[in-house]
């Protein structure tokens, strides 16, 4: 019997198959040949075969009849043997076969070799796809070994404990005593594995946290030694020292840090030393400082460290190399929600990445968009948005056109704008919009009444275009169905009205019925919208024969419509103009964005950055007794007091501080100052919602007043009346700023007399800019129901120059008109 | 985060579950599932599977994921979602090498990771190219072995991990005992 053929052999060979089929004749050879040195039992060449196998296996060939030559291979006594018998146990071997067991026996028996190279493959193989029965078999082995002086089996052990513990996590607790010493290795191998361990057993196990808390201090030192040491080659990459250790000890110290005060204090220095001396030229330093940010902003660290962390993710944007501006991407969009203000300052930069070519930053740089959009940046965010619709893949176009729509929902600086949004997501990306966009879309335009004429203009222009567009032809032909007579009486105020005829009208709608390109959904829109133009437009005879005509449509959806608008022609033309009439304002149901989380974007007062949710701005609530019992009396003059201790912003407290450091001559003794809003009086609304608030209000004439001009701050307040309630008066106050210096974190409270009742709506932004470049506007609605003097005590907050300001004053000089 | 599936089928998607006899158990948040060494011509260099994945599922992942990483541009960057995981990928002259990370896991220093890799490989073989790997593929695992075990890196120094490598290939010397010419062409 010949020697079977070396391994380089066959290797050879195999390659000068030129085909398919002439691979698989030479495989199909050698594995019987293989097969049968396997039944001869020949121990010489076992070893050369079973190599063999394994190549034929990573070509895409069965290999399974050699599984239990690798379990003797790995039962011989010759390392040789051993090596490759694990190997082919690793490769070919999985735990879902009872087989695997019988390497049990074999790994123990390796495991306490006399040759560390042996115990080492043993330690390896059980590392690598020890099932959990192997594990528990073997874990008093391992843990022995962890305990060892052999920092070669060392680091092996603790990498093996690390999946004894992922297979059977009960077993964790028995490691622990040889965990004492092991981060005092000098060995780094030792070291790294070691931290590996730690880390799997703090991510585990809560105890073992808060256990393993107490090694921060050590960890901090190894930390340190390494960025301070000096060259070492060895362990340098790039000139950096280990940057493999030093990644998974910042991992370690995230997970100890993370929720414990403590910790996270002990670790802030060494975090910003590595933050602020890592080399950035190369991918290695970049590596550690990706990590050092996620620590950052996982523990509790302190403000200045989180600004630090998000600006070198700001420079990571700005980087040439394609890996680490992702990177920064995604970190950006886990940090936009807690820490918004210093994102935003990086938006250009964001902005700028849709333009990327590669599909995954552009994906990234969309969701962080999306994320960065507020009020004031909307117009200019939603054109370069809008831009990116336009041109990206089809697989982003779905996504975005949400984005889009949920953006400019919530963020529309006008009725025409919104509208003009939609109607340029809908023309160019109109068959990727989602399917509950329509409805909503329809809500809408249904709500924006003094927009109908233009919108249902622009719409039939569309469909003039392009029919093929499901959801912009669905949604034109409601339009078009519901506001038709609008459209042919030309009453367009926002842009030029189109000259159109019913029959035009009709022409266009009978074209979407017969289209290929609608769909059932579509010819369900039309013929409703043919219908209803019924009592809109005067040719109702051509809309009948329309009708009449689907009353014995195939498609049974437009057969039953069609029968029961037919039905109304008969037998319900009484009720036809009532049935038809214009749909009603809808009741918004709440947002179908996933957004449950408070999405403030920055416009809202910002509160200390600890709290995760800004609260709402405080509203003075009715207790503001004691103040109102010092105006009732005649002798309190405008207490201005400059120097109040500054105190982190908190939901309400800061009434209280309005209260409590004015001297009190002896008023009723204050009532409990509640933390959260205030309850609202129904009366105060009347039915109104803030959004009627700015269509209803007629300027009625009434002369605006300076409340307050100090240290150039000036605060005028203008008033309205809310039209339908007399005895609310509604006072914008616009705040301007003539220093040469911006106004930030502006905050602006207001608190009244008994009588009254107060209501205090959204700043326009917080930060007055300087040089009188704007104005920052608020909304003041007060009820005076006794029709009292109108008197207000304010209080103004703000930053200036880097220190904090605070002012109390009082208003009184309100003119009569306001509140009689 | 445990979830539980039938004993026939092991999903692999974190959470990841092998189910063995009454025993579930989760895999890490945060380590790496498989490495992938393949040609430009979607040829199989090597593959380390550091999860328990059926047969099937590995051929079906393999050949996917090579259609994807190949698909790619030059000027893309080396990280990429697929599936529920992230794909750390560089290509060194005609092979691409491919790791397959987890949501946690930091995607700059897997590259680092491969590199050290490509590095130990080309000490070991002096100027390392596919052919040595192709040629040599036993001894490359075995560079894998004394590299990285469960995923996670067993020693930083490459100095002592190519020491290892030298001195169990010299135990492999000492064992395989001299034959002779006659032996070897069976006639002894």
């Amino acid at each position: 019997m010949p020697a079977p053929i070396r391994l380089r052999e066959l290797i050879r060979t195999i390659r000068t198959a030129r085909t398919q089929a002439e691979e698989r004749e030479m495989i199909q050879k050698e594995c019987a040949a293989i097969r049968s040195s396997f039944r001869e039992e020949d121990n010489t060449y076992r070893c050369r075969n079973v190599a063999k196998l394994l190549y034929m296996h990573m070509l895409g060939y069965p290999a399974h009849f050699g599984q239990l030559e690798c379990l003797k291979l790995i039962a011989s006594q010759k390392f040789t043997d051993k090596r490759i018998g694990y190997l082919g146990a690793m490769l070919l071997l999985d735990e879902r076969q009872d087989v695997h067991l019988l390497m049990t026996n074999c790994i123990k028996n390796d495991l306490n070799h006399s040759t560390q190279y042996v115990q080492g493959l043993a330690l390896c193989t059980l590392g690598c796809m020890g099932s959990s029965e192997m594990c528990r078999d073997l874990a008093g082995e391992v843990e022995k070994l962890l305990k060892t002086s052999n920092s070669y089996l060392r680091k092996k052990a603790a990498l093996c404990a690390v999946h004894v513990i992922r297979k059977v996590p009960e077993l964790m607790e028995m490691f622990l005593p040889a965990t004492k010493n092991l981060l005092s290795e000098k060995n780094h191998g030792v070291l790294h594995t070691s931290v590996v361990l730690l880390t799997e057993m703090c991510e585990r196990s809560p105890d073992m946290l808060s256990h393993f808390r107490k090694l921060v201090p050590q960890l901090v030192r190894i930390l340190k030694n390494l960025i301070m040491s000096g060259y070492s080659p060895e362990h340098d990459v790039s000139g950096i020292s280990d940057p493999f250790l030093q990644v998974r000890i910042l991992r370690l110290l995230r997970i100890l840090g993370r929720s414990d005060d403590d910790s996270s204090e002990a670790m802030n220095d060494i975090l910003a030393q590595v933050a602020t001396n890592t080399e950035t030229s190369k991918n290695v330093g970049n590596a550690i400082l990706y990590e050092t940010v996620l620590t950052i902003m996982d523990i509790k660290s302190e403000s200045g460290l989180r600004v630090l962390a998000i600006n070198i993710l700001g420079r990571f944007l700005l980087n040439n190399d394609k890996n680490i501006r992702y990177v920064a991407l995604t970190s950006l969009l886990k940090t936009v929600q807690t820490d918004h203000n210093a994102v935003q300052r990086h938006r250009s930069t964001i902005v700028d990445c849709l333009k990327d070519l590669d599909v995954s930053i552009k994906r990234r740089a969309m969701e962080l968009s999306f994320a960065l959009v507020n009020g004031n940046n909307i117009r200019g965010m939603m054109k370069e948005l809008l831009y990116f619709l336009d041109s990206c893949d089809p697989d982003f176009k779905a996504d975005c056109a949400s984005g889009v729509f949920l953006a400019a929902e919530k963020y529309a600086p006008s009725k025409r704008w919104h509208i003009d949004t939609i109607m340029r997501v809908l023309t160019t990306s109109g068959s990727y919009v989602r399917d509950d966009s329509v409805p909503n879309l329809i809500q809408l335009i249904t709500n924006s009444v003094e927009m109908h004429a233009y919108t249902v203009q622009r719409l039939y222009k569309a469909l003039l275009d392009d029919i093929s567009q499901q959801p912009l032809v669905q949604v034109s032909s409601w339009c078009i169905g519901e506001y038709g007579d609008l459209l042919v009486s030309g009453q367009c105020e926002e842009e030029e009205p189109i000259q159109v005829t019913e029959d035009e009208v009709l022409d266009v709608l009978e074209g979407l019925l017969v289209s290929n390109l609608s769909t059932p959904v579509t010819r369900g829109y039309s013929l409703t919208a043919i219908m209803k133009l019924s009592t809109r437009f005067s040719s109702v005879n051509r809309i009948k024969k329309v009708v009449s005509i689907y009353g014995s449509s195939i498609d049974v959806e437009l057969q039953q419509r069609a029968v029961e608008y037919n039905a109304m022609f008969k037998k319900y033309d009484h009720m036809r103009p009532a049935l038809l009439e214009r749909m009603p304002i809808m009741e918004k149901s709440s947002s179908n964005g996933p957004t449950e989380m408070v999405q403030t974007n920055g416009e809202t007062e910002p509160s200390a950055l600890e709290s995760k949710h800004p609260p709402p701005v405080t509203q003075p609530t009715n207790q503001a007794n004691d103040l109102l019992d010092l105006l009732g009396g005649n002798d309190v003059g405008p207490v201005i007091q400059t120097s109040m201790p500054t105190k982190p912003a908190s939901s309400g407290g800061e009434l209280l501080d309005l209260l409590g450091d004015l001297s009190l001559t002896g008023g009723p003794t204050s009532a409990p100052v509640s933390t959260g809003p205030p309850p609202q009086p129904g009366f105060l609304l009347d039915g109104l919602s803030s959004q009627n608030l700015f269509n209803d209000i007629s300027a009625a004439g009434i002369p605006s007043m300076t409340a307050y001009n100090k240290n150039g701050l000036k605060i005028e307040f203008t008033f309205q009346r809310a039209t339908p309630n007399p005895n609310i008066a509604v006072i914008t106050i616009h705040a301007s700023n003539t220093t040469d210096a911006d106004m930030t974190e502006f905050v602006f409270q207001a608190a009244v007399p008994k009588t009254f009742q107060l209501q205090l709506l959204s700043p326009s932004s917080n930060v007055v800019p300087a040089l009188n470049q704007g104005t920052v506007t608020q909304v003041i609605r007060v009820l005076n129901p006794q029709k009292q003097q109108l008197r207000m005590r304010i209080k103004l907050m703000y930053s200036h120059k880097g220190s904090a300001v605070q002012d109390l004053a009082e208003v009184n000089n309100f003119p009569p008109q306001a509140w009689q | 985060m445990i979830c539980v599936v039938d004993i026939d089928r092991t999903q692999v998607g974190p959470p990841a579950v092998c189910l063995i006899g009454t025993w579930r158990t989760t895999l890490c948040a945060a380590c790496m599932r498989f490495m992938l060494l393949f040609s430009r011509q979607g040829k199989l260099r090597l593959q380390k599977w550091y999860t328990a994945t059926a047969e099937r599922d590995k051929k079906k992942m393999v050949r996917e994921l090579m259609q994807v990483v190949l698909a790619r541009k030059p000027k893309m960057c080396s990280f990429l979602e697929w599936r529920d995981l992230k794909i750390v990928y560089k290509r060194y002259a005609s092979l691409y090498f491919c790791c397959a990370v987890e949501e946690q896991d930091n995607e700059l220093i897997t590259l680092e990771v491969i590199h050290r890799f490509v590095e130990l490989l080309d000490k070991y073989f002096g100027s390392v190219c596919e052919l040595d790997i192709i040629f040599n593929f036993e001894k490359a695992y075995f560079i894998l072995d004394e590299f990285l075990m469960g995923g996670e890196i067993q020693d930083t120094s490459k100095k002592s991990v190519l020491k290892a490598i030298e001195q169990a290939d010299l135990l492999q010397e000492e064992d395989e005992s001299p034959r002779s010419v006659l032996e070897e062409m069976g006639l002894a």
